[in-house]
């Protein structure tokens, strides 16, 4: 009996080992909402293999048994029906399909991506006080912008994270739909212009991690590639540090010009972000002038206004709208186009 | 009258000479190469003098088993084009490592693949499927054409023009860059500004309008024109998945048409449906496209279902196993495949909840799916079974087809696909399945029905290697993408700097050069089967011992397929007709009506095609000229009272006499 544990629990601890030896990143991952999600595969994968295998093998059998030349074996041209058989064939697939169903409802609510973690890996679930690092990520033509709120700085291409803190990722993008993917970190999510998605992970090893797009974006899209590093505590403070020292600013100007479509973009980094930035791009307003989306839908909220606006589609200066970002109701100040 | 830009820009748009591209050597030798083959063709058809046999008994036919033979040939022709695509894919990401950039820029690389996905599904799987429903199921019901013949004739040369469009973008401009589906924000005009996308929308139209209206007459077809005594429970399983895939195709394919139309409205007049901004929503097109688009899987899988069990039958000398619950999985597949559409993009960010709801109805359709497939493996059990050419497709199928079941399942479960959407894994199961499932399918029918439509098998050692080749080809090129997949490597990449990678990649290729064989062996069973036709020769019309009505006609079979109607009395018609001594009926002919071939499909066709060609150069006024011109076409055509054909009651004697003297040579 021991012994059979002990084989079970060298299986159990080499298998990961083995997986990623081969590189089999998504079996294997260090970050534990990824690692769930590859147990996932795994499981429904032999779950699955409980019906498929045998079906294999019987078509093999089959096909051998009862080969035109093997007069020895039973032939009955007219039987076409059986209700237990129909009953078994019926009812095989759909025992897998209940249990693969259980286990798809329960997996998909708590590897929701929009669900804070509650543990931070198989052993440790996340203390009651903890803040999570909050890291803004907009996916532009063809490279990553990560923006670090609570730090205030930002980074081209480049991601860091202390090991064992939970990640909040507020994922956009800036023209065109990419999908934001570290398999070493987590399963992916798009990133779609003027939306917003969330993705909470966590890293458990320390290392340097691929990431990239995983939705075609364009000519430049095989390259849009990042290095998510995991690192100690005291490292990622170190790395701010040295973000902070570099001294440059992003600006609303610079951020235009970062967004012009390049490739192959080296790690820039940011030492300070107007505070508004992330904002304005999930808004499609960075550009001066340019109404937000957010104030847009407050106008058509209340139905434009009515024809008045029609007929002063170019004066909006009058509309004194109550929104999010105007709670006083003032009038909005918009481009006169005439 | 290039000497005046605006004379020039009124009647060619933005079409200039800038949109040949000579600078592409690639394209080039393509174009050189196809101008040859080309000129060769006409060459032939004018010293066999074949023009007018072409037109009068192919181009303007009306003849369901002439329009099916000619929708596979598209079929053949375009699965050449579209594997050209693959093997320069599988190239490509077999040498673009490190400092080798591959021989292929991403601006024409990420055309390849999205022609690829366009030509394999649109131009490749849809016409072989409705070839194959075309040719078969009006002789499977005993009837003598389909419903609507003129508008068979007229579907299948909106078809061609449809593909016509999209070569034509290989050698005027450019195709779209957008991968096989077009989402925008990638597809509107901001960031394709372009003619691609302009191509792919038109091309789709034109071909799409032709699939509907086929789709529209195989239903009436199957419903009205059955047999006495064909009740729908009495159909051969290969109508019935023919039925409901074309209600499938009614259902389905009016959505991608709105969906494209709206596209191109803000593409062209400046709408806001699905950009960035001004309250469009990109996301709309992505969960309307795939309203179309998972249906339209099961619209390619369903016909090669009904060719399995048709094949199954067949060649184990036995009653599918299960008709009624073969039947019944079909009907709820098609109903269930508009309930899973949102499993194509689990990534989009939905609630837990939907994302749960869909990947269960995803998993669900595996169940009537499974039943399926122990139905075949039930109709082997005490069975006897030949292992001819398609029966050798068959097995290839089931054990393949399982296994993509499975991976297709395992991307139901909504975690699972976020860890494995859009990486090399979903490719190696859609493969998977298309391949395993649709292209064998495919092969199967091809070979079982190849001798009713020619009169002469195919020849067996020739198609065993293709069929080996392309069995094994396929592990080859798409097991390594599983791994690739696990290795988090994604779609559509045209360069990698991992060189751990290489290996894998070059597994692949070495299996797309083994499918290349099976691709090759197939043409040569072609011409060999050809050249071999009189000892191939199939004289008594049902050279596999087959079970359903078109076996009991001739090979190939008369135009008016049945000189008397069939009267049904069980589900394997002509086995039951066989078993009870059925004698062919002698004398006691009459006349019989048919329809008059007809040139108006093709020259409406062709109209729209010049139309669709006008509106992607932005060529305003031809484009108005030939839309008015079609529509009046279509009008004229109304009026066309010359629509019968009767066939005198002596052609019909002398025929039929013909055959009874065959036959009583050949006993």
């Amino acid at each position: 009996m021991t012994s059979i544990k002990k084989i079970r629990g060298v299986i159990s601890l080499s298998w990961p080992l083995l997986l990623s030896g081969c590189g089999l990143i998504v079996l294997s991952p260090p970050g534990d909402v990824a690692s769930q999600q590859g147990r996932l595969v795994i499981a429904s994968t032999l779950l699955m293999l409980l019906i498929i295998v045998p079906v294999i093998v019987l078509i093999l059998v089959f096909a051998w048994r009862y080969r035109q030349s093997n007069t020895e074996a039973v032939y009955t041209p007219d039987w076409d029906h059986s209700i237990q058989l129909e009953l078994v064939i019926w009812a095989a697939p759909l025992l897998v399909v209940i249990a693969l169903g259980a286990l798809t409802w329960i997996g998909t609510h708590t590897l929701d991506p929009y669900r804070p973690l509650t543990r931070i890996d198989g052993q440790r679930s996340v203390p009651m006080d903890t803040r999570p690092l909050r890291i803004e990520v907009v996916a532009l033509d063809w490279k990553w912008l990560f923006i670090y709120p609570d730090q205030g700085i930002a980074v081209v291409n480049e991601l860091a994270a202390p090991v064992d803190v939970p990640i909040v990722f507020k994922i956009t993008s800036s023209t065109v739909m990419n999908s934001f993917y570290v398999p070493a970190l987590a399963g992916q999510i798009y990133a779609m212009p003027g939306m917003e998605t969330t993705l909470h992970a966590v890293v458990n090893h320390p290392g340097d991690y691929e990431g990239f797009s995983a939705n075609y974006s364009g000519a430049g899209f095989s390259h849009m590639r990042f290095t998510f590093r995991g690192v100690s505590d005291s490292d990622f403070e170190r790395w701010v540090k040295t973000v902070k020292a570099g001294g440059n600013a992003l600006g609303r100007g610079d951020y235009l010009q970062l967004e012009r479509p390049s490739e192959r973009e080296p790690v820039r980094r940011y030492a300070a972000v107007a505070p508004d930035l992330y904002d304005a791009i999930v808004n499609r307003c960075v550009e001066p002038g340019k109404l937000c989306i957010r104030d847009m839908m407050a106008l058509d909220e209340q139905r434009g206004l009515g024809l008045a606006t029609i007929r002063n589609a170019n004066k909006l200066e009058f509309a004194g709208v109550c929104t999010a970002s105007n709670p006083s109701g003032k009038p909005l100040t918009l481009v006169d186009r005439n | 009258m290039f000497d005046n830009p605006e004379l020039a820009k009124l009647l060619f748009g933005r079409l200039t000479w800038e949109a040949i591209p000579y600078h592409e050597p690639i394209l080039l030798v393509t174009f050189v190469v196809v101008a040859i083959v080309g000129l060769v063709i006409l060459g032939a058809l004018t010293y066999f003098r074949a023009w007018g046999p072409l037109w009068r008994d192919w181009v303007t036919s009306i003849d369901h088993k002439k329009i099916g033979v000619m929708y596979v040939v598209l079929g053949l022709v375009m699965l050449l084009r579209g594997f050209a695509d693959a093997i320069m894919m599988r190239a490509q990401q077999a040498i673009a490592f490190g400092d080798s950039i591959g021989y292929l820029s991403p601006h024409h690389y990420d055309q390849i693949f999205t022609a690829h996905g366009v030509i394999m599904i649109f131009f490749v799987a849809m016409p072989l499927v409705t070839g194959l429903m075309n040719f078969v199921v009006p002789l499977q019901i005993g009837a003598r054409d389909v419903a609507f013949p003129f508008l068979n004739n007229f579907s299948f040369w909106m078809t061609v023009c449809g593909a016509g469009l999209l070569m034509m973008s290989l050698f005027v401009g450019e195709f779209a860059r957008t991968g096989w589906l077009a989402y925008p924000p990638l597809s509107g005009l901001a960031a394709s500004p372009d003619v691609g996308v302009d191509y792919y929308i038109w091309s789709l139209q034109v071909a799409g309008i032709g699939t509907l209206l086929s789709g529209v007459n195989l239903i009436v077809t199957i419903v009205k024109m059955r047999a006495p005594g064909m009740g729908l429970m009495q159909m051969p399983v290969f109508t019935w998945t023919a039925l409901c895939t074309n209600v499938l195709i009614v259902v389905a394919f009016p959505v991608l048409t709105a969906v494209l139309a709206l596209l191109a409205l803000d593409r062209y007049v400046g709408t806001n449906f699905f950009t960035n901004d001004l309250g469009g929503n990109p996301m709309i097109y992505v969960n309307l496209i795939w309203i179309w688009g998972h249906p339209e899987v099961y619209i390619l899988i369903l016909p090669a279902f009904g060719i399995f069990s048709e094949v199954v039958s067949t060649f184990c000398g036995k009653k599918l196993f299960g008709y009624a619950s073969m039947v019944y999985a079909t009907v709820v597949i098609t109903i269930l495949s508009y309930l899973v559409w949102l499993h194509h993009f689990f990534t989009m960010g939905s609630g837990a909840s939907v994302n749960s709801f869909f990947g269960i109805t995803t998993m669900v359709i595996s169940i009537p799916t499974g039943a399926k497939i122990f139905n075949w493996l039930f109709t082997m059990y005490r069975g006897r079974i030949r292992f001819e050419v398609p029966m050798l497709w068959t097995i290839g199928f089931m054990i393949t087809f399982v296994i993509g079941g499975m991976t297709g399942v395992l991307l139901a479960v909504p975690p699972a696909d976020f860890v494995l959407h859009n990486s090399l894994f979903l490719i190696a199961h859609f493969h998977n399945v298309i391949i395993g499932g649709v292209l064998f399918g495919l092969m199967a029918g091809i070979s079982y029905w190849f001798p009713k439509a020619f009169g002469y098998k195919l020849d067996p050692f020739w198609g065993k290697c293709s069929f080996w080749f392309w069995l094994v080809g396929f592990y080859f090129a798409f097991m390594p993408l599983y791994v690739l997949g696990l290795m988090g490597v994604t779609r559509r990449v045209s360069h990698f700097d991992d060189p751990s990678l290489q290996i894998w990649f070059q597994f692949a290729a070495f299996g797309a050069v083994l499918i290349a064989l099976g691709i090759g062996s197939f043409i040569v069973q072609l011409v060999v089967s050809f050249t071999r036709r009189e000892s191939l020769r199939d004289i008594t019309g049902d050279p596999w011992n087959g079970r359903t009505l078109e076996w009991s006609t001739p090979s190939p079979p008369p135009v008016y397929n049945f000189a008397f109607t069939p009267r049904i009395h069980d589900r394997d018609a002509w086995y039951d007709m066989k078993r009870h001594g059925y004698v062919r009926p002698l004398e006691g002919f009459i006349p019989i009506h048919m329809p008059k071939n007809t040139a108006a499909g093709f020259v409406l066709a062709v109209l729209s095609a010049i139309c669709a060609f006008a509106l992607i150069w932005h060529m305003w006024l031809v484009a108005s000229i030939f839309f008015v011109v079609v529509i009046v076409a279509a009008i004229v055509h109304t009026f066309n009272y010359q629509r019968d054909l009767h066939i005198p009651a002596a052609e019909v004697i002398r025929t039929e006499a013909a055959r009874t003297q065959l036959l009583s040579t050949h006993v």
